[in-house]
């Protein structure tokens, strides 16, 4: 299964962000976005996630235009995984992951049984159990972004889309969520996801798609975009290249 | 620590106890529970009560419509209220925020100004109130903005303003001697006047408003989120949003239509609601209309008997309401995005 943008203008009601832009993620395989701000990362996140409409071109999702598909068909193909936040109520983290049933069920339902034992087996799956009962506004930032991530599985989604990930997480936290979206790829989802750390694309994403000033500027395996001269044009930017002696693994230190 | 609902909803069933009955046997005329009790049991197994035929009308005919109507519009404003602070994210909303109460004083002082009949002016007060939260909701969402929220909330401040306006112009233009105290009394909020051909069209709105917001508990815990999120997790929240403001304003417009402007009760109740039994609202709707009929039991006994004559409710709410309000600011500060 494919979501494919094709020639998408993107942007809002009074302002366009980005023109020309054909982008494409499968199932099974993990796509990095970057760029600098302001450079329409977010906004084509969310055209291919359906909550902004293109204002040319068109987002496919299987063999149907993704606007054909009802809010509730979309949310059990693709799943979102936000910034983290705090929110405004301290529900429970079983209810918060929970809430990713809510596609499953219709208008008028109560999570069941089952969706129940999705969530517990989603929490375990994320070594997260322990943390049930507590309200998600007074657990860590990076143990938010686990109950994110388990929230999106909860909906059993082919696809994966997650904002900054990283952003606001710990060196080691960082590393799990890294581990965590490669293994997502080998259980068969589709992820996408955006960050600022180019070494972030390196180690978990199988291709990077550079985006600048609303254009892209190259679209194609992570170990080959992702080079010193690429990451230059795209943050306009000194950097330098590190290379590991003994394993060859490659990184990148700004300025 | 997973917190069971029980021990919250037993405070909040504890507190409508307590408020019945305090409201049934308080006043000036007192009552003993025992004689409360005996009308209550002889009413329900259809025998003779034996206390005095005067003690029997106060319980049944004085005190029990406005008993009722106590807890009824107290329910219906806290049940609004839980809805409005979940759907708009915000605990510091409540029911007025739309212009719901506003549009319902402006129905009603005008239906007062026509020399109109008790249920004229409850009807006017209701469609006031339905029309100016259908007039915020045009006006909100005709606005193209990136926080559809704010937009409204602000919107309703302002038609709020404009509604308010034009009840100081009724009364400004009105019989000083005949309207004017009915206007002045009926703004404040009052009870005083309940009785039993109030129940039913009190009671019919509210329960309707009420089934549709529990039967949409789950959703409603999901648009609590954050818009974006609510739609990635499968929510349309436009339609959804416009049932629960409607079912929302139908509890609010018939507990207005009966009991006046009483302000408040939908801000102080569900916050308190939340603090027993957590914001799932599936246990928050029932325990909000539970504690919202004690709360206002209470209060309402308190406005009949505190002095010599009887204290405006609104005025009670708002000297209780305010320094709550302050309070739950300068606590939200640090968790409030």
């Amino acid at each position: 299964m494919n979501i494919e943008g094709r020639d998408l203008t993107i942007g809002y009601p009074d302002q366009t962000v980005g023109r020309g832009l054909d982008v494409a993620l499968s199932t099974g395989e993990v796509l990095a976005l970057l760029g600098p701000n302001g450079g329409g990362k977010t906004t084509l996140l969310k055209t291919l996630l359906g909550l902004l409409k293109p204002k040319a071109g068109e987002v496919r999702l299987g063999d149907k235009p993704l606007d054909e598909y009802s809010v509730r068909e979309r949310a059990r193909v693709i799943a979102y995984v936000p910034q983290v936040h705090i929110g405004t109520f301290a529900f429970t983290v079983e209810t918060v992951v929970l809430m990713g049933r809510t596609a499953h069920g219709n208008l008028f339902s109560r999570p069941t049984t089952h969706d129940r034992a999705v969530a517990h087996s989603v929490l375990e799956r994320f070594g997260i159990s322990a943390l049930a009962n507590r309200p998600y506004t007074m657990i860590s930032g990076g143990e938010r972004q686990l109950v994110l991530l388990a929230r999106a599985l909860a909906q059993e989604p082919r696809f994966i889309v997650l904002d900054e990930p990283t952003a606001s997480l710990d060196f080691g936290n960082q590393g799990k969520v890294m581990n965590e979206i490669r293994a997502l790829a080998k259980s068969g989802h589709g992820v996408l996801f955006t960050t600022h750390d180019p070494n972030h694309a390196l180690r978990a994403a199988d291709r990077a798609y550079l985006l600048r000033d609303g254009v892209r500027i190259a679209d194609g395996p992570a170990a080959t975009v992702l080079n010193r001269e690429q990451l230059k044009a795209l943050y306009q930017a000194s950097i330098d290249q590190l290379i590991d002696r003994d394993s060859g693994a490659v990184a990148f230190l700004p300025g | 620590m997973t917190r069971s609902a029980l021990p919250g909803l037993a405070i909040a069933i504890g507190v409508l106890i307590a408020g019945l009955l305090l409201a049934f046997t308080i006043g000036r005329y007192p009552v003993s529970l025992a004689e409360l009790g005996n009308v209550l049991l002889a009413k329900i197994s259809g025998h003779r009560p034996d206390v005095s035929p005067a003690v029997e009308s106060v319980i049944l005919q004085v005190r029990g419509p406005r008993v009722l109507a106590a807890a009824l519009v107290g329910a219906a404003l806290a049940v609004a209220g839980t809805a409005f602070q979940g759907l708009f994210r915000n605990p510091l909303v409540s029911p007025d925020i739309l212009g719901a109460s506003s549009g319902a004083a402006l129905g009603a002082v005008v239906g007062i100004f026509l020399s109109l009949g008790v249920l004229a002016i409850q009807g006017l007060a209701f469609v006031g109130g339905l029309l100016a939260v259908g007039a915020v909701y045009v006006i909100g969402s005709a606005v193209r903005a990136r926080d559809p929220i704010l937009v409204l909330v602000l919107t309703g401040v302002v038609v709020g303003a404009l509604l308010g306006a034009g009840v100081g112009l009724v009364k400004y233009l009105a019989d000083p001697y005949n309207q004017l105290p009915a206007m002045t009394f009926w703004l404040l909020g009052s009870l005083a006047a309940a009785n039993a051909s109030d129940l039913l069209p009190l009671f019919g709105p509210v329960a309707i408003g009420s089934a549709v917001l529990v039967a949409l508990r789950w959703r409603m815990n999901v648009m609590s989120l954050p818009e974006e999120e609510a739609r990635s997790l499968g929510v349309a929240t436009g339609p959804l949003r416009v049932a629960i403001v409607a079912a929302a304003t139908l509890t609010t417009s018939a507990s207005v239509a009966t009991a006046g402007i009483i302000g408040w009760v939908g801000l102080v109740v569900p916050h308190l609601s939340r603090s027993l039994v957590g914001p799932d609202f599936a246990r928050l709707l029932p325990t909000a209309a539970i504690l919202g009929g004690g709360y206002l039991l209470l209060i309402d006994t308190l406005a009949r008997t505190a002095a010599e004559v009887e204290i405006p409710l609104g005025i009670l709410t708002a000297v209780i309401g305010t320094p709550f309000f302050i309070w739950l600011l300068a606590s939200m500060q640090r968790t409030w995005s």
